[in-house]
């Protein structure tokens, strides 16, 4: 293996430890909460800067609203709750009060996706990329592993805008650098390769990772890119890559409609028409289970991956 | 300046203020007159008397100056003549109001870089919230300015603006200073047909808010009420105006009803209006 790790931690943990180091680097950072400090990890910032954080009960949509007026007075308010709370339940309030008005709000979104595990499709929002990406001057952000989403979250609070980060509940493979400059906007390339473009996003990376073993096994010569932000999407490395290659596999934690295959889908239309082919969540809503289980049954693996990535270079 | 002579001047511009939502809406055929010239009133008393600003230097983070947001984003026609009037835009840019390319949206936006505009209103319900955010970062900030927002009696049936009431009250927000226009109307009827709005005192109260009431429309009540306002402030509540106004107060054949929501007169029905409105200040 190319990548290797010594611990599986949750990217959750890698928020709050972001967003802990942030803050005391910037007195401008604030941080507001929807009843679920303990979930999104944010008790190291709540415990050393408690004047700097704001307890919003279960009203989200008040909590939207009061991030934005936040940043009128130069704060940077980081805003967390659970994804499918943080996006779906409060759309017209980000729409209006963030995105349309551009201000400087962090919406930090937890426990994305099936892998929420056994609070079943109540919970686990598969829609949120899509809703999210529609928004002009938002910037969607989707991060793979601890690491990196602390990285992440360090980073997006020195950038001036909207920003969506979304992020998960399960330890997972912590194989990137802990030392990272997280750079918003670029596609990370993992593996280079000839015969198929990857692209992967948060969970789905490691998945990519393991596909891309599997396939060297088989003769294939994967190139894989961590797409960490959806948007903006790194056009140029990514259509840089599929002029070699000729044909693309996305892989996702999120609906098809919506998420980083049509991102990708757009883009190589507009562009450079190759096949493609996806693993992601079929217009479909989740249920309980634990979270590797849930990612077996929705087929979310590194084997669906490798045959997508054979199906797609079969269509060359 | 003597009170009755501060009062009589803010009437004057009040009148014109009017004349310009009037103009504006006519002009484009579109637009909410019924609204604008109800809170026309609060509005000339808050930005001509009231509040301390800098129309000429303006900044959208608003450090050591008090703060407006109109949570109620459709009578925007009024708030930009006051904007306007206030010196913080051109006069000439009210022909624009609603048209292509214009700054003067129909309803307030940031987008275009509109002097005066600290946030986007129009979709019900988010402005307490905004307003609230806005008051803890005046307190995170050492700031002892005010923050003012205007609130309509329709507006708060959404839920929102019950979210925000509570999180004030949590957080003991009491540099605030909110208002409820209270014109008993809304777009399929009255807010009693079609909510049973009753009891707005009450609510506000049972959520923890020192509240307050006045006649919207009658400038010496308002600024009375609005400066016993200002004396409760820093008692770690916040405070809430329910201001009675009426809708289309100026126009006697726009008042008592709730026609005139979002309708622009015709050219006969604008000469009519004009002449019970007097041109104080010179039309833009």
């Amino acid at each position: 293996m190319r990548y290797t790790y010594t611990e599986k931690k949750d990217t959750r943990s890698g928020f709050g430890a972001g967003l802990h180091e942030a803050a005391k680097k910037n007195k401008n950072i604030v941080a507001l909460c929807a009843d679920l400090t303990g979930s999104l990890k944010m008790g190291d910032f709540q415990k050393e800067f408690p004047e700097r954080f704001f307890q919003a009960g279960i009203a989200e949509a008040n909590m939207i609203g009061t991030a934005a007026g936040l940043t009128i007075g130069g704060k940077i308010p980081f805003a967390g709750t659970f994804a499918v709370f943080a996006t779906g339940r409060v759309y017209d309030q980000i729409r209006q009060s963030v995105a349309y008005s551009n201000k400087n709000v962090k919406i930090c979104a937890s426990h994305a996706g099936i892998t929420l595990g056994e609070d079943g499709a109540t919970h686990q929002i598969l829609e949120d990329i899509g809703l999210m990406k529609m928004l002009p001057n938002m910037t969607v952000i989707c991060t793979c592993d601890y690491n990196q989403t602390k990285a992440a979250t360090m980073a997006i609070a020195q950038y001036d805008g909207p920003v969506y980060l979304r992020f998960g509940r399960p330890s997972v493979p912590n194989f990137t650098d802990p030392n990272q400059k997280f750079e918003i906007g670029k596609a990370e390339q993992l593996y280079e390769g000839n015969d198929i473009t990857i692209l992967a996003t948060g969970h789905l990376v490691w998945k990519a990772i393991e596909a891309c073993e599997i396939l060297a096994k088989k003769g294939i010569n994967a190139e894989l890119f961590n797409i960490h932000t959806i948007k903006p999407f790194d056009a140029q490395a990514v259509l840089k890559s599929v002029k070699k290659t000729k044909a693309m596999v996305t892989a996702e934690e999120h609906m098809l409609n919506g998420g980083l295959f049509d991102t990708a889908a757009q883009c190589v239309a507009l562009n450079n028409p190759i096949p493609m082919e996806a693993v992601a969540v079929m217009d479909t809503f989740g249920e309980s289970g634990k979270p590797e289980e849930l990612m077996d049954k929705y087929g979310l693996t590194a084997e669906n991956i490798v045959k997508a990535v054979e199906k797609a270079i079969s269509r060359k | 300046m003597e009170i009755m002579e501060k009062i009589e001047k803010l009437e004057q511009t009040a009148s014109q203020v009017r004349r310009d939502v009037l103009r504006m809406i006519h002009a484009k055929k579109s637009g909410h007159p019924g609204g604008s010239l109800g809170v026309t009133d609060l509005l000339v008393s808050l930005y001509f008397e009231i509040m301390e600003h800098s129309p000429k230097d303006f900044d959208i983070n608003g450090k050591n100056q008090d703060l407006f947001f109109l949570s109620i984003g459709h009578v925007s026609a009024a708030w930009y003549s006051v904007l306007a009037r206030s010196g913080y835009f051109p006069m000439k840019e009210l022909s624009t109001f609603r048209a292509i390319d214009s700054r003067l949206q129909g309803h307030p936006a940031t987008a275009e870089n509109l002097e005066g505009i600290r946030i986007a209103s129009g979709s019900l319900g988010q402005g307490l919230s905004v307003a609230c955010g806005a008051a803890l970062a005046k307190k995170l900030n050492n700031d002892d300015k005010t923050v003012y927002c205007l609130m309509g009696d329709g507006e708060i049936q959404e839920g929102q603006v019950w979210e925000a009431a509570l999180f004030a009250n949590a957080r003991k927000i009491d540099n605030l200073i909110a208002f409820v226009d209270v014109n008993g109307q809304q777009i399929d009827g009255t807010t009693f047909d079609v909510m049973g709005m009753h009891a707005i005192c009450d609510k506000w109260k049972a959520f923890g808010w020192e509240v307050m009431e006045c006649n919207g429309n009658i400038i010496a009540d308002v600024l009375d009420t609005i400066n016993r306002a200002k004396t409760k402030l820093g008692n770690k509540k916040p405070i809430i105006i329910i201001m009675k106004t009426e809708m289309g107060n100026g126009v006697d054949f726009m008042m008592g009803s709730h026609k005139w929501h979002g309708v622009a007169p015709s050219d006969e029905q604008l000469q009519n209006a004009l002449s019970q409105l007097e041109e104080t200040l010179g039309d833009y």
